[in-house]
């Protein structure tokens, strides 16, 4: 029988979310006042010590990504806090915000002090509104308690949280989106180069990060026994939030050290399949990720071991569909979320997702050909190959991996 | 300057450091194709079809927009490639109009030479186009949505170039689309008619309203006596797609095109340009000598007297109040000439060719006419006159070039300057030198206000009196100066304000893919017909003097108030919120 | 002298008011377009934003009216066309999707007697079809004027909800 952990999940339940004295009473703001006796090469070296992965899907290495934004040479620099978590079965950051908001502000402010940033961005998505009070008394306590504003800790260090909202836009939880949102305008991505830690928010050099990925540093820092380096192994050591969703008893959201395996969570922590249904697929990293069959079960959750699978960690969501639901209308209902999320600018996502809905609704009503099918697979990898964004890139990767699990899906009866 | 060595298929390559791979390949004579990138815009990306493989890299990279590093191996043509590059184009080709014979831009369409070029053949995917209605509503600029592929060339030109910013992307995924503001047609919005967005556009979902029809009626019509007037942009241009070369001179050819086109008689704007000077440089002298309204702003830009309109409807005292050359033209075709030529002015038909879209609306003017007839009937943009010339199967590069005709097809050497930025404020300043020292210039050349730049101010000594002038050319700029005189900070006497990039050198009526480039070969050319002219002074044009002694009188006259003067309405805004002003309680 | 004053304007002096309190309280920055337009939005009954307001603050911002029109295009929360004063946003994600958010609409479509995006007779209530807003734990669910309804597995649980909006 597996556990799961309380590293980054240590705050849940105890203490009160809206005062920072309850807060400070457990330790609160320790690991801000140690970070400032480090310099912020020391602080990315840390995190780079925990192999700390970018959690909100991209998996991007954390410590060099602060590190590279530290070198970065500029009067003024931002850091953002990426608070959109639009991916489908996807409500572990939600679950961070709502039970340890300070926790958050407390990683925010140190990686400001880390990157030397100014002005730190809290961007979180319209539909988590209910928890703009929460985080809005989080930042004004901290800034009464000299936690942000100026001189922070009388080392003269200015840093201040600015929290916007989103308006209802997955695509905007990709980075340069993001930033056009922020800027005042339609959240549509922008070409790369240039560069976001060049020219993000602003044309200033911006650092953008994960809840999840925030609300790692505190601990982390203050982790001597290191607890933390004592999970998991090899590329992926450490604990990871995972959200379980679908046909399960206990959805939820579980912290489980690297290493655990698929089976353990969705059966140990998530109590299993709902009545005596059987697994028809899961999917990992919300609608943009890859599908697995059962087969997966006993892979241990590692990046490399889920790689090796064919899937990958990505939201941290695993979605549990049992046999209810067909692969087919699991591919139509992914594939109609992402013709409604794709923002329309370049050509390969926009006309793609439309033809490959029509295709899908064609092998539904079972009226597709040969010609559909090729049609459709180069549709596939013309997205992959050369959309603009990260979302016409992965908004197809259900359905391919569905083309080599489930074949007898695409035959032509 | 760092360079970097690249390979591009194979062939070795070294370029500057920061180089576009789409740039680089252009030094090698390969041409990655392309959609949305424009060499005078900034780089979008959007349209996807520029993608190449680079050694190292899973993805394809957009050739637009990444730049080359140290080592890079970029294949321009390889089968993933080609793929891509097919793909983009079946995909794009299922959600257009495709009506090709009957479109404006058939076979000067970015999008039917890529098919060509890559041998579109007919795809099985389905037509998902939504074949929506063509907006033809004003006079200048007709849309067709469902051409559109989105590239937001015309966005980016309203914006960047205008800062007028009517068009816009609306929406997501499918229902995206190219767009005005809750989806008003243009002539509602902030919208100014320039026709900068057509020119820019890669196929026909933006073009200039036809009038070709109604020109080739006409000119069968035996009752009519058809004269056209032609802009000095227009003599410079018209050979771009003529095989003459961009910016050389055809005024022989063109003038001889038209008279084969059957027009009775063929005169020259520049004849109105130069009354325009004599008219404007009087008004300038009366306002500087009498306190009238200063800085005055040149008015003969339709795009500027409409953004003015629209945008700073409460400065319009400004603007001169003298007409632009061609409706000065037209008055005088419609009054002086009609008498002179023993013509009942019914039955002319005054037909303009113009490098702009604007000066369509500015002829359908209710003001600009008279007795129930406008002095400008029809307006033909350069665009439109290509047409006319291959219509009825003119050979143009060997035409045996024509002269003019009398009386109104003289123009000097100022005149044929109106065409480019600088232009009508050098030659308005050559006649107005004269006229206040009384001393003929010993050197016509303004140096000064010549050139690109966005704004170029002057000092110039009339006599004893020191006056600024300054010239801007787009509506960024001259946003800039109305904000400063809005401000009470500005210190010129005299404006030139065109609407267009470089003057009407780069009109929106202009030939297609007109670049910076181009426009600068025209500018060159219209100096060199400036230099060339015997007369270069407005004021010295036997012609003009004729007029004024025979039937005009002296400028600002009566009657050249009444036929050659104007005036500028604020236009209404789409909501107006002077309600809400918070009302007068106390008076004392 | 007392004359009854026609009520042309959408924007009344005292709904300009209030948008200039939002306009104030994010200083009148044009970059914060987007969560001005959100907070106007609920300003408004039917949770929209109309085409006068749209241009107002074009006005008020200095911003062209294209940029703000752009955004109410763009962005699913915000809205061109009046709604109801309880928008019913239900999930059709996959997560809802596989734990019967078809019941979830047939029983509101029944109770309310209306099809999606149509609004009841009262102005009170629309139904909407929204993509998934991370209420997946507790799926089927849906989303009311910024509150999370879950576990609506029965008939039972949905009347209770409206009578309670009622």
């Amino acid at each position: 029988m597996s556990k799961s952990v309380n590293f980054i999940t240590r705050n849940f339940g105890k203490y009160d979310v809206s005062s920072i004295g309850s807060y400070m009473n457990i330790g609160g703001f320790d690991a801000l006042k140690k970070a400032v006796t480090m310099t912020g090469e020391d602080i990315a070296a840390t995190i780079a010590e925990a192999k700390i992965k970018g959690r909100g899907g991209a998996a991007y290495d954390m410590g060099r990504k602060w590190a590279q934004a530290k070198a970065v040479v500029a009067e003024k620099k931002v850091i953002i806090c990426n608070a959109d978590e639009g991916e489908p079965c996807t409500f572990k950051d939600r679950a961070l915000i709502e039970k340890d908001p300070f926790n958050l502000i407390e990683g925010m402010i140190i990686a400001g002090y880390t990157v030397d940033a100014q002005d730190g961005y809290i961007y979180m998505r319209e539909e988590y509104s209910h928890l703009r009070p929460l985080l809005l008394n989080a930042i004004r306590q901290a800034k009464t308690y000299g936690f942000l504003g100026t001189n922070i800790l009388g080392k003269g260090f200015n840093f201040n949280i600015h929290l916007y909202s989103g308006a209802g836009a997955y695509v905007c939880g990709e980075g340069t989106a993001l930033i056009r949102s922020l800027e005042g305008k339609a959240g549509r991505p922008r070409m790369k180069p240039p560069f976001i830690k060049q020219s993000g928010l602003f044309a200033r050099p911006t650092c953008v990060n994960n809840v999840e990925s925030l609300a790692i540093v505190a601990p982390l820092l203050l982790d001597d026994k290191k607890e933390y380096l004592s999970y998991g192994s090899g590329e992926s050591i450490g604990t990871k939030l995972v959200s379980v969703g679908g046909n399960v008893n206990t959805p939820g959201v579980f912290e489980i050290p690297f290493g655990t395996t698929v089976r353990e969570i969705v059966y140990d922590m998530a109590g299993g399949i709902k009545g005596d249904h059987t697994i028809r697929l899961i999917q990992f990293g919300g609608a943009s990720g890859k599908i697995a069959s059962s087969r997966i079960l006993d892979t241990p959750y590692t990046y490399d071991d889920l790689k090796k699978a064919g899937v990958t960690v990505g939201s941290g969501a695993i979605l549990v569909v049992d046999d209810r639901t067909s692969v087919l209308n699991f591919l139509r209902t992914t594939q109609a979320f992402f013709s409604h999320e794709s923002c329309g600018q370049c050509t390969p996502c926009r006309e793609g997702n439309r033809h490959i809905k029509l295709i899908l609704e064609k092998l539904a009503a079972n009226t597709h050909r040969n010609e559909d099918i090729t049609a459709l697979k180069k549709i596939v990898k013309l997205m992959a190959m050369s959309s603009l964004c990260g979302l016409g890139e992965s908004a197809e990767n259900a359905l391919l991996s569905a083309m080599q699990q489930f074949p007898d899906v695409f035959e032509v009866k | 300057m760092e360079m970097v060595n690249i390979k591009i298929n194979n062939i070795p390559l070294e370029v500057e450091k920061g180089t576009k791979i789409l740039e680089a390949a252009k030094k090698i004579h390969i041409d990655i194709p392309h959609l949305c990138y424009h060499p005078d815009q900034k780089v979008k990306a959007h349209c996807r079809i520029c993608c190449v493989e680079v050694a190292g890299n899973r993805r394809l990279l957009a050739a637009c927009s990444t730049e080359v590093w140290e080592g890079m191996e970029i294949h321009t043509d390889t089968q993933i490639v080609r793929d891509t590059q097919v793909g983009i184009l079946q995909l794009i080709l299922a959600n257009h109009e495709q009506n090709c014979l009957t479109c404006a831009r058939n076979q000067n369409c970015d999008l039917q030479r890529l098919c060509s070029r890559f041998n579109i053949l007919k795809s099985n995917l389905p037509d998902v186009c939504d074949h929506l209605p063509v907006q033809d509503t004003n006079p200048s600029i007709v849309r067709d949505p469902s051409k559109c592929i989105k590239c937001g060339r015309c966005v980016r030109a309203c914006k960047d170039v205008q800062g007028v910013c009517a068009l816009t992307y609306a929406g997501r995924s499918d229902s995206i689309s190219v767009t005005t503001a809750y989806n008003k047609p243009l002539e509602e919005t902030d919208c100014i008619l320039c026709g900068q967005c057509s020119i820019v556009c890669p196929t026909g979902a933006i073009v200039e309203k036809d009038d070709t029809q109604k020109v080739l009626d006409v000119l069968q019509d035996p009752k009519k006596h058809v004269i056209v007037q032609v802009a000095p942009s227009v003599r410079v241009a018209l050979g771009d797609d003529f095989k003459l070369g961009q910016g050389t001179i055809v005024t022989g050819q063109m003038v001889a095109a038209l008279k084969m086109l059957g027009f009775d008689r063929v005169f020259d704007t520049n004849f109105g340009a130069d009354m325009t000077i004599m008219e404007e440089g009087a008004e300038l002298l009366d306002r500087i000598q009498h306190g009238g309204k200063l800085p005055m702003i040149t008015s003969c830009s339709p795009g500027w007297v409409n953004y003015m309109e629209k945008h700073y409807g409460d400065f319009t005292a400004h603007l001169s109040s003298a007409k632009s050359p061609q409706q000065i033209f037209g008055a005088i075709s419609k009054t002086y000439y009609p008498k002179q030529a023993g013509i009942d002015p019914k039955n002319i038909v005054t037909v303009s060719i113009m490098p702009c879209t604007a000066k369509k609306a500015e002829a359908a003017r209710p003001e600009m006419g008279r007795d129930g007839m406008q002095d400008v009937d029809i307006v033909l943009t350069t665009r439109e006159l290509t047409k006319l010339i291959k219509y009825v199967g003119l050979n143009f590069e060997n035409l045996e070039p024509a002269e003019f005709d009398s009386p109104l097809g003289s123009g000097s050497g100022a005149a044929v300057i109106f065409g480019t930025t600088g232009g009508v404020m050098e030659a308005a300043l050559r006649t107005v030198y004269e006229k206040v020292t009384g001393k003929e210039l010993k050197s016509v050349d303004f140096k000064d206000v010549r050139g690109f730049q966005g704004i170029k101010e002057a000092t110039v000594k009339l006599g004893s009196q020191e006056i600024k002038v300054a010239i801007a050319h787009t509506l960024v700029n001259a946003k800039k100066v109305m904000e400063a005189i809005k401000a009470g900070t500005c210190d010129y006497t005299f404006i030139e304000i065109m609407a267009c990039p470089g003057g009407c050198i780069g009109g929106g009526g202009q030939p297609i893919d007109t670049t910076m480039d181009i426009k600068k070969l025209r500018m060159d050319s219209l100096y060199d017909i400036d230099k060339n002219n015997t007369i270069r002074k407005s004021h010295e044009n036997p012609d003009i003097q004729t007029v004024y002694k025979d039937f005009l009188g002296e400028p600002l006259s009566e009657k050249a108030h009444e036929l050659l003067h104007t005036h500028y309405h604020k236009v209404k805004k789409q909501h107006d919120f002077s309600y809400l002003k918070p009302e007068e309680i106390y008076s004392i | 002298m007392l004359t009854a004053q026609k009520q042309d304007h959408i924007l009344s002096k005292e709904l300009s008011a209030k948008i200039d309190l939002v306009l104030a309280s994010h200083e009148y920055d044009n970059t914060q377009i987007v969560g001005i337009l959100l907070d106007v939005q609920d300003l408004i009954d039917e949770h929209y934003i109309p085409e006068a307001i749209a241009y107002y603050l074009s006005e008020k911002l200095d911003l062209k009216i294209t940029v703000i029109y752009d955004c109410i295009s763009f962005y699913s929360s915000l809205s061109e066309k009046p709604r109801a004063k309880y928008p019913i946003q239900i999930c059709n994600s996959i997560v809802c999707s596989i734990n019967d958010n078809d019941s979830v609409f047939t029983i509101f479509k029944e109770l309310l007697g209306i099809e999606l995006n149509e609004v009841t007779y009262d102005g009170r209530f629309t139904l909407e079809s929204v993509p998934c807003f991370g209420a997946c734990d507790v799926a089927p669910a849906v989303r009311i004027n910024g509150t999370v309804y879950g576990h609506l597995d029965s008939r039972g649980k949905i009347e209770n909800l409206l009578n309670k909006l009622l």
